[in-house]
């Protein structure tokens, strides 16, 4: 009697578990295994040569500019380096909402490893290479709060012959003012307007060749691989995962949400988990600070900048400079939006977005979830609903992506 | 009995439709429909030109900045040698435009223009979209890419 019933029962029970099979944490489907092979660390290109900058794959350059990176006779208290904030034992970051230098600023201190794959700077993107990116904070009073003549003179008094085996003979500095600066106090400021155009252009080659050292020293620093590098790699194989690149059941949820239905794939995505672009989603402005418009106020610093890839510093013609020549200049998109930042390490270092304003991962999944209305702009996030295991299983997964 | 045999039977049927609705679901929210028009020659809008687009490089990669290959003919075939082309476009799911601003960069013969200045910064479906503006009139060719 009951047989054809027990028959037909198992017959659904079985088709269902065929198509649930698709979703089996251990399986993948095709277009998930292509998906996961492509945020491989050995999908990531070799870095490319940077063409502003002749110096950036040479030794002493890159040497030259390590020890310019940790010098802390670079700022105007002598206390400040490059590495103050960009710390080596900290995936060259700070760890802190805000960075702090001579003062606190108004952002988040951005990690370094393979930043020179990227083709914007800072969050916002408001530099096109590294080496523009590195003289900024050298001449903002909160951070290094010196001044370009200034770190001239140092050159030519303190690093003269390092300095001349890479870029050849300094100018004559002799006659020099102490500070001046067009981006410095009012004082700075009207010294460097007095000086003559021929002194001014000197000043500002030798300060963009410290840019360029020390960006020739940043291009050394990469990602190392990761528990998530070694399970993709035998995903991709076909081999089943070993040793600690074996993932747990919550770990594979995770990644499955993660280039699923979380959606963060479209702009986390490629082996260094970002779109290398800038986006609204909805992150709240820090009381106290200025408005932060992201994008769409650093469009005309880039492009007025005289050490961009056009400038006449920059050791590339203009048909190496198609970045800038064809980058997103206006509209609505740019609004309030900040640059995707790679997620290798991030679990390990609160807190997030571009001023820090969320202090932990949990916080960030349920901002994702809630997706909150922007202060202007159009947010882009949709808002995905997380159950309780979700969220862990996310936050298991993107621990992962941790160095070590 | 009949009727607790059929009690689960109607909670099996019921449980597999949900299953296949899901999967269904799934499918349709993260993919663009399947008869989306992948072509990559047509004719513009008002036809007044027959459009072909290609990739300068192929295979066509998400994130790198390329350049496509516009050729423009009339409906005749007579390759359309002074034409100004505009581009636009954007992902029609995520209601985005363009992440750069892709600019002809000039005619390179036989009716072909090279678009330099494109990339496609996210997975996905996308859509490119070519002004054309020569002297037969100004007409549109919006061609799908999916990465």
């Amino acid at each position: 009697m009951e047989k054809p019933f027990r028959r037909i029962f198992r017959l659904v029970a079985l088709a269902a578990a065929l198509a649930l099979g698709a979703c089996k944490p251990s399986g993948f489907s095709e277009e998930e295994k292509r998906i996961i092979g492509q945020l491989r660390l050995s999908e990531l290109a070799k870095l490319q040569p940077d063409p502003t900058n002749r110096h950036a794959d040479e030794p002493l350059a890159a040497a030259f500019g390590a020890t310019l990176f940790f010098d802390t006779r670079l700022s105007s208290d002598g206390v400040v380096s490059c590495a103050t904030c960009h710390q080596i034992d900290n995936q060259f970051q700070d760890g802190l909402p805000l960075a702090r230098a001579i003062g606190i600023t108004d952002r988040r201190t951005m990690p370094l490893a393979d930043v020179a794959h990227g083709p914007w700077f800072f969050w916002d993107g408001r530099r096109d290479s590294l080496w523009a990116q590195a003289l900024v904070p050298l001449e903002e009073a909160r951070e290094h709060g010196g001044n370009r003549t200034a770190y001239a003179r140092m050159m030519a008094e303190r690093y003269r012959e390092r300095y001349e085996r890479i870029f050849g003979p300094l100018p004559d500095f002799s006659g020099l003012p102490e500070n001046a600066s067009p981006l410095g106090t009012e004082a700075e400021r009207a010294v460097w307007t007095a000086m003559g155009e021929a002194e001014r252009d000197a000043v500002d080659r030798v300060f963009s060749n410290i840019g360029k050292a020390i960006a020739a020293f940043e291009r050394t620093i990469a990602h190392g691989e990761t528990r998530f590098d070694r399970f993709a790699e035998a995903v991709v194989a076909g081999r089943e995962p070993e040793g600690d690149a074996r993932f747990s059941a919550l770990e594979i949820e995770g990644l499955k949400l993660f280039i699923g239905k979380a959606n963060c794939i479209d702009c986390h995505n490629g082996p260094r988990f970002t779109d290398d672009h800038f986006h609204n989603t909805g992150v709240p402005p820090v009381e106290g600070l200025p408005d932060d418009r992201g994008r769409a106020q650093a469009v005309a610093e880039l492009v007025g900048d005289p050490f961009n890839c056009l400038g006449k510093y920059s050791d590339a013609g203009p048909e190496a400079c198609e970045e800038l020549r064809f980058m997103r200049r206006d509209g609505a998109e740019l609004e309030r939006a900040f640059k995707t930042p790679s997620l290798r390490g991030a679990a390990a270092r609160p807190p997030y977005m571009h001023s820090g304003q969320i202090a932990t991962l949990e916080e960030v999944v349920d901002h994702y979830s809630r997706a909150p209305e922007a202060a202007s702009g159009q947010s882009e996030i949709g808002g995905v609903i997380f159950t309780d295991r979700g969220k862990a299983a996310l936050i298991a997964f993107l621990k992962t992506l941790d160095p070590g | 009995m009949a009727g607790k045999s059929r009690t689960i039977l109607i909670v099996a049927a019921g449980i597999a439709a949900i299953v296949i609705a899901g999967m269904l679901a799934m499918h349709f929210l993260s993919a663009p429909s399947d008869d989306l028009d992948l072509s990559r020659s047509k004719a513009s809008a008002a036809g007044l030109y027959r459009v072909s687009v290609a990739p300068e490089a192929e295979p066509l990669r998400q994130g790198p900045l390329h350049s496509w290959i516009v050729t423009v003919a009339t409906p005749d075939g007579a390759a359309v040698e002074d034409a100004r082309i505009t581009v636009d476009g954007g992902m029609p799911q995520h209601s985005h435009g363009l992440p750069t601003e892709p600019q002809s960069t000039g005619h390179i013969g036989d009716g072909r223009y090279r678009i330099e200045g494109v990339r496609f910064n996210m997975g996905g479906w996308w859509v490119l979209k070519f002004a054309i503006e020569a002297p037969a009139g100004r007409d549109e060719a919006e061609f799908n890419v999916v990465l």
